[in-house]
């Protein structure tokens, strides 16, 4: 309940003073005079952004921060990293305490524009879904009707289920809980037939703290579109494209097969689109204000993006996600880069 | 029953006067036994609570132990994440793993012998003033060299210790290092809001009452939340002040506030004959103050004043919703690595572990010194 009303507290605020939060100069040449990239991050979201047990960031929303700084100054260390908690997230970056806010925050309309922020590309497309336990003989989200559910509170998490509920015309017995630990352990110990959650989240819960995997399934149906994208502010639209492209460029490598292993075979590649990235033909890094090895400095210390997927929260993790909607477009995935030209 | 057992003895005595029978203690009335009998059976609703609290032990403490000790998985050759999800009983794997994240958040790990010594060295700086014969006006040097060096050790950048800025400060330091700075810089604070609650001068009183009745009237996490969330917005644009100054600030404030309010309560007991004895020697307001009211007064506050600290030393772990890895938030962060999700029992036993400690050593001290300081006129 608290955290709610700090979170409101914190978007009024945030929605108060957005509009007219200017900008001192250039964010690129701040970044370069300080000769790092400061990245406001999740102080701990599995496979997104915590912390190892060596105190090393790692995550995807990390991994593109890291990737931002090997694009400006070809060094994926050049990134210092602010944990900010959901509450104080659209300040660091209004307040210019912070360059970029890559922190698991979802694109929204309202946050597009009255909070004064731009959406680079979507990293990771989320989802709210369903598990069950299979002993409920449930297996869509429409034959819910009259079910205990089990939700985190505080979170959008709670609104949309009701949402979905009231538009499907069902009813169901809410089970709030603050502390993500005790909604897990609740719905484990039969406290409620349905446990909902970001998708992303889900599995992992699964293989990790159920006690028989295989007792529980997740429904197809996902309720809600949650696009999580890195954020900079409005009015520096020179650090927005470089933001912006950084992703592309991860995105277009996986596409043209360039990863972190063959950076340096590919380029003698004859492949144009591959030499335009790389920098063998010049002109892109210089488009961006950048240097013409920005792209190559990306793949060869970060990875492309299937790299950073696989990496962090692919199947070989513990949190064993597919790719589905994060997939290439050529996969039948959302992730499309507008061509490098 | 007692009383009518013993009228029967009684009777029975008088009637074969036998020496032997008159010696022999009753069995269920000394003893082992008489104890148990005085003590938990001595009536029906005491033997009903101790009935149910053996049958409650017996429910908790063999599944507690069988948790904690028997199934725990200590560290060792090939202990993984695995072979603790198999075992159903406490990981204490994962403590041997993600200690030092606990202890020193993200301090970079080859550094992390400053924060040990930081550590230590507020530790060692605890002991000494534990020690009322070196209450003397060194201590409070010795306090500033102590000060610099744990600065020096914290941040580096000189004497070729690499820099390491305070963004990255975390764990037990941390935790001290706020409680210790929050608490040495607001005890002075308060004794002057206090002494200005309590003065004659209409505005220096109205700022202190105003200011006190303020920072109670809100919670902690608010002033934490003002000082992290809406302070930035009124600076202007592209000027920051550091994350943690403002926590640390925004922890003074606070604690200055509750600790007037407990020297002013040790203000107005003490008797009004003693401030008239002061004035009619002649003293100034300050000698007055200084050499007769305070000692007396600071004296007699130190239950709540300790309750205050210990208090204080938990509350620093509120600064995790403005993403400080203070002790809590660092164990908090331990549970978000993928690999080893949902071992937060054992992470939340240590981190109390380790509060109950000092929060046990401050209680303990603050009933030695009472007894030392009360000595002339003990009740």
């Amino acid at each position: 309940m608290k955290t709610k009303i700090l979170a409101a507290m914190g978007t009024a605020v945030a929605i108060a003073l957005g509009a007219s939060a200017a900008v001192a100069g250039p964010t690129l040449t701040a970044v370069k005079q300080k000769g790092f990239v400061q990245c406001g991050v999740n102080p701990g979201l599995p496979g997104f952004s915590n912390p190892d047990s060596q105190g090393n960031w790692q995550g995807l929303d990390v991994d593109f921060c890291r990737a931002v700084g090997a694009a400006i100054f070809g060094d994926a260390k050049a990134v210092r990293f602010t944990p900010l908690s959901a509450q104080q997230r659209f300040t660091a970056l209004q307040s210019g305490e912070i360059d970029i806010l890559s922190r698991n925050t979802t694109w929204s309309l309202t946050r597009d524009t009255s909070l004064g922020l731009n959406f680079a590309p979507t990293t990771f497309y989320d989802g709210q879904g369903f598990m069950v336990p299979k002993s409920l003989g449930v297996s869509h989200a429409t034959e819910l009707n009259g079910a205990t559910v089990c939700v985190q509170s505080g979170t959008t998490t709670e609104l949309n289920l009701a949402d979905y509920f009231r538009s499907k015309g069902m009813t169901f017995q809410p089970v709030v809980i603050e502390s993500f630990d005790e909604v897990n352990a609740a719905f484990f110990a039969g406290r409620c037939d349905v446990y909902t959650t970001d998708a992303s989240g889900m599995a992992s819960i699964r293989s990790t703290l159920a006690p028989n995997p295989d007792d529980y399934i997740i429904l197809p149906e996902l309720i809600s579109k949650e696009p999580l994208g890195p954020a900079v502010r409005h009015g520096d639209d020179e650090f927005f494209d470089i933001v912006k492209w950084v992703i592309y460029a991860t995105m277009e490598a996986e596409e043209r097969g360039i990863t972190s292993a063959n950076v340096d075979e590919q380029t003698k590649s004859q492949d144009p689109n591959v030499q335009r990235l790389l920098g063998t033909t010049p002109g892109m890094g210089q488009a961006l204000g950048l240097n013409e090895k920005w792209a190559y400095n990306i793949i060869k210390t970060v990875g492309n993006y299937g790299e950073i997927f696989d990496r962090n929260v692919g199947v070989k993790t513990p949190l064993k996600l597919e790719r589905g909607l994060n997939g290439l477009w050529t996969n039948g995935g959302l992730m499309y880069a507008p061509p490098v030209r | 029953m007692a009383d009518n057992l013993s009228i029967q003895g009684h009777a029975t005595v008088s009637d074969s006067p036998s020496p032997a029978e008159m010696v022999k203690p009753p069995a269920l009335a000394l003893g082992p036994l008489g104890w148990v009998r005085a003590n938990l059976f001595n009536n029906w609703f005491n033997s009903i609570l101790t009935i149910l609290i053996l049958w409650l032990a017996y429910k908790v403490i063999p599944p507690l132990l069988d948790w904690l000790v028997f199934n725990s998985v200590l560290p060792g050759e090939g202990v993984t994440n695995q072979t603790c999800r198999a075992s159903g009983g406490a990981c204490w794997a994962f403590i041997h793993e993600k200690y030092r994240l606990i202890l020193f958040g993200l301090y970079p790990y080859e550094e992390q012998w400053r924060p040990i010594l930081v550590v230590l060295l507020i530790i060692g700086l605890l002991g000494l003033s534990c020690n009322r014969n070196f209450w003397r006006p060194w201590l409070l040097g010795v306090w500033a060299a102590g000060g610099i060096v744990v600065a020096t050790l914290m941040w580096g950048g000189i004497l070729g210790l690499p820099f390491v800025p305070n963004t990255l400060w975390g764990g037990l330091p941390l935790t001290l290092i706020l409680s210790v700075v929050g608490l040495v810089v607001a005890f002075p604070l308060s004794i002057m809001l206090a002494l200005g609650r309590r003065s004659d001068l209409p505005i220096v009183k109205s700022l202190c009452v105003t200011y006190i009745e303020l920072i109670r009237g809100v919670p902690l996490i608010t002033v934490l939340f003002m000082a992290s969330v809406m302070f930035p917005l009124f600076l202007p644009t592209g000027v920051t002040i550091d994350k943690l100054l403002r926590a640390q600030i925004g922890l003074i404030l606070f604690a200055s506030a509750y600790l007037a309010e407990v020297i002013r309560g040790g203000l107005q007991a003490i008797p009004k004959g003693q401030y008239e004895a002061a004035d009619s020697l002649g003293l100034s307001y300050w000698q007055k103050t200084g050499k007769i009211i305070l000692p007396q007064a600071l004296s007699i506050t130190i239950p709540p004043l300790v309750n205050t600290f210990i208090g204080f030393f938990k509350d620093t772990s509120l600064v995790i919703i403005i993403g400080l890895f203070d002790l809590m938030s660092a164990s908090k962060a331990a549970l978000t690595d993928p690999a080893w999700r949902g071992f937060y029992k054992e992470s939340y036993m240590f981190v109390a572990f380790i509060y109950f400690i000092f929060c046990f050593f401050m209680s303990k001290y603050s009933q030695w010194l009472e007894v030392q300081l009360h000595r002339g006129h003990k009740r």
